[in-house]
């Protein structure tokens, strides 16, 4: 009894916010052995990561490749396990969760992949792609599970719906391919959609569409979305905030106009600076970004792991310490030294 | 046209098509467009437009099962189609014309080192010994910003944007007139991305070197863009200097297409385009854009010829008949 209660003291400190989706100081480091044994390292692919995130929420994490925003989303979905903090979905803790519980707990997260023909089985046909999450998740009655296909289809606009459920997926085009991808995430009414650049394979045209789907239904749904991309010019059309990922730890969060008109930590400035827009006048400037790549993960640099690149280092501080998150504007929080005394 | 004394790159009517189990792909259908010496061009499509082979057909790097290859190609006067392959392969690509091919990254040979392959095209084509060449592969990587260091490493060593710049590098070494790019910066990230571009823009500059770039991504083209040519279903359906494209794009899919890329700032609200490209394989008789288009008219029945807007612009659509 005394265990449970104290269980129960230990449980308060995350569930006090109502919040859908709690990650706290997630820390996954994937080790690394020498001649298949023998410790080697780690490679800190989420380093001190915390953030909470409510129902109908939509957030998006920016970052460059390498950067630890697929590993993070692989934590959240249960694929990775942390080797230190916890996530806390829907009142379940990740690190506690039996078979049987890691089962409801990845049935109410739906998961949208980047490539839609790699993320798609090219010998099921629609029907069996999006019937196949059901059986395994015990809807029994065919008939249920075919009014639900039917019903998901049309939700995503795969319709008319008999024109394309039995196909296979190499018939469909690139943006269909990925409206059955959303299909099969929001199959089993997920509470949660982790969203891995869905349109970054896609043409231009195309991409407009599956963005305004992805909107359509967070709003129907009241979903929660994470949102992971590297291209910071979709994000405002459909998240409210945005998470800015370096070298494994969230240098910003703010809310969308807020990263975009005052960004306060140099990367997401570099990061803005480096975003083009479809202008003539471009081909006529050089752009200020730094040179150099992202450091490695298995041997951060000291102090802030941005202050290799950073052009408004300030010596003797940032190359030593690791900087605390500052909140220099109220809800805008940044890992960098230069708002010390704000 | 090719008068012009400053014209490098004149294409008539270039045709590239394919055979396959189910027809024949007319990838590259009636392509028409002019370049100038020093002037970069960038080729915009979605994919499966045909712009890809439009590279290949320009560089003559075919395939086996290739149904018609035909035009006209003059690179500074001198007609290319009349040429045998091996005269080709001698005179003209790599030593006048080079390619950066798309995804660089995975082109590079994974068993030998990145400065001997850097050095290869100029012992091949200049003729000259490998430690010449090797030199000049030295100061050519100094060039584009990749450390001496690097000419003994192998591809798998390097960095997406590093191999990317060793890419750049190959296709300079024998100072071409023209090198085509076939998306140089697809698979990098942004910062590196306009790290490239930045070099793109100094290379252009100091070695007055001309550019075709081929890509989907409208926002970055325009980094690099004097010219723009726009291409659907095998056509290029629109040309104009950058300037007034970008501000006023002609073409009803011209349009379409710029109404769809996401800005960073402003409100405007984003659109795609309804349905989908017409199958290469079997095209409609009419304009090809003409059943996605929002101001398909009668006219658009007929193929519509290319009219010509004055200052190096053309539109291919009957919307401008008579401007």
């Amino acid at each position: 009894m005394a265990e449970i209660l104290e269980k129960k003291l230990k449980d308060q400190d995350f569930s006090d916010t109502g919040a859908l989706l709690q990650v706290k100081r997630l820390h996954v480091w994937f080790e690394l052995r020498r001649f298949g044994f023998g410790h080697a390292g780690y490679v800190r692919a989420v380093d001190d990561v915390s953030f909470e995130l409510k129902a109908g929420q939509a957030i998006a994490v920016v970052g460059e490749s390498g950067c630890g925003k697929t590993s993070l989303m692989k934590t959240i979905l249960g694929l990775n396990t942390p080797i230190k903090g916890d996530i806390i979905f829907d009142g379940m803790k990740l690190s506690e969760l039996d078979r049987k519980g890691m089962m409801e707990y990845r049935s109410k997260i739906g998961f949208v992949q980047q490539d839609p023909y790699g993320a798609l089985p090219p010998f099921m046909s629609i029907r069996s792609i999006l019937d196949e999450p059901l059986i395994i998740n015990g809807v029994k009655d065919p008939k249920e599970r075919n009014e639900r296909i039917r019903q998901v289809m049309e939700e995503v606009r795969l319709s008319p719906v008999d024109d394309f459920i039995e196909k296979f997926p190499h018939m469909l085009s690139g943006g269909q391919q990925q409206r059955v991808v959303i299909a099969r995430a929001m199959i089993l009414e997920p509470k949660l959609i982790v969203a891995d650049e869905p349109v970054s394979m896609l043409d231009a045209s195309v991409r407009v569409e599956i963005l305004k789907l992805l909107e359509n239904l967070q709003k129907s749904h009241n979903l929660a979305v994470i949102y992971i991309t590297h291209d910071l010019s979709t994000v405002r059309y459909f998240s409210e905030r945005i998470f800015v990922m370096y070298a494994g730890k969230v240098a910003e969060k703010a809310v969308v106009d807020e990263i975009l008109n005052n960004p306060l930590h140099p990367y997401t400035e570099a990061l803005l600076t480096a975003t083009s827009e479809p202008d003539a006048a471009n081909a006529r400037i050089y752009k200020e970004v730094p040179p150099g790549e992202p450091p490695s993960l298995v041997n951060p640099p000291t102090g802030c792991n941005y202050h290799p690149r950073c052009p408004k280092i300030i010596e003797g501080l940032c190359d030593l310490e690791d900087p605390p998150e500052f909140e220099p504007v109220p809800n805008h929080l940044t890992l960098c030294w230069l708002h010390k005394d704000a | 046209m090719a008068e012009n004394n400053s014209s490098l790159l004149d294409v008539h009517d270039l045709k590239l098509h394919f055979r396959a189990s189910a027809g024949i792909v007319q990838a590259v259908d009636g392509v028409n467009f002019q370049l100038n010496r020093n002037e970069a061009v960038v080729v915009l499509g979605e994919s499966g437009c045909g712009k890809t082979s439009l590279a290949k057909a320009l560089l003559r790097l075919l395939p086996r099962n290739v149904a018609e290859y035909s035009g006209e190609v003059y690179l500074g006067g001198e007609e290319l189609m009349g040429l045998t392959d091996e005269e080709y392969r001698k005179q003209i690509r790599w030593v006048r014309m080079s390619m950066v091919p798309q995804a660089a990254m995975n082109a590079l040979n994974p068993v030998l080192r990145v400065g001997d392959q850097v050095a290869e095209p100029m012992m091949i084509h200049a003729g000259i010994k490998k430690e010449e060449a090797l030199a000049q592969a030295r100061d050519m990587f100094s060039r584009v910003g990749v450390s001496a260091d690097f000419l003994h490493r192998y591809a798998f060593e390097l960095s997406g944007g590093m191999r990317q710049r060793v890419a750049i590098a190959m296709s300079l070494v024998t100072l071409p007139d023209l090198v085509v790019l076939d998306e140089p910066t697809s698979a990098l990230d942004v910062l590196t991305q306009a790290n490239i571009f930045n070099l793109l823009k100094r290379i252009k500059k100091e070695f007055e070197v001309s550019f075709i770039l081929i890509t989907h991504d409208i926002a970055t083209s325009s980094e690099l863009a004097d010219r723009v040519a726009v291409m659907y279903a095998g056509q290029i359906v629109e040309v104009g200097d950058a300037e007034s494209f970008f501000s006023a794009p002609l073409h009803p899919y011209a349009q379409k297409l710029m109404a769809s890329v996401p800005r960073l700032r402003g409100d405007q609200e984003l659109e795609f385009i309804i349905g989908k490209p017409p199958s290469l394989i079997d095209l409609p008789t009419g304009c090809r854009f003409a059943a996605r288009c929002p101001r398909r008219f009668e006219k658009c029945d007929q193929d519509p010829p290319v009219f010509d807007m004055g200052n190096r612009r053309i539109v291919k659509c009957w919307l401008y008949e008579g401007n």
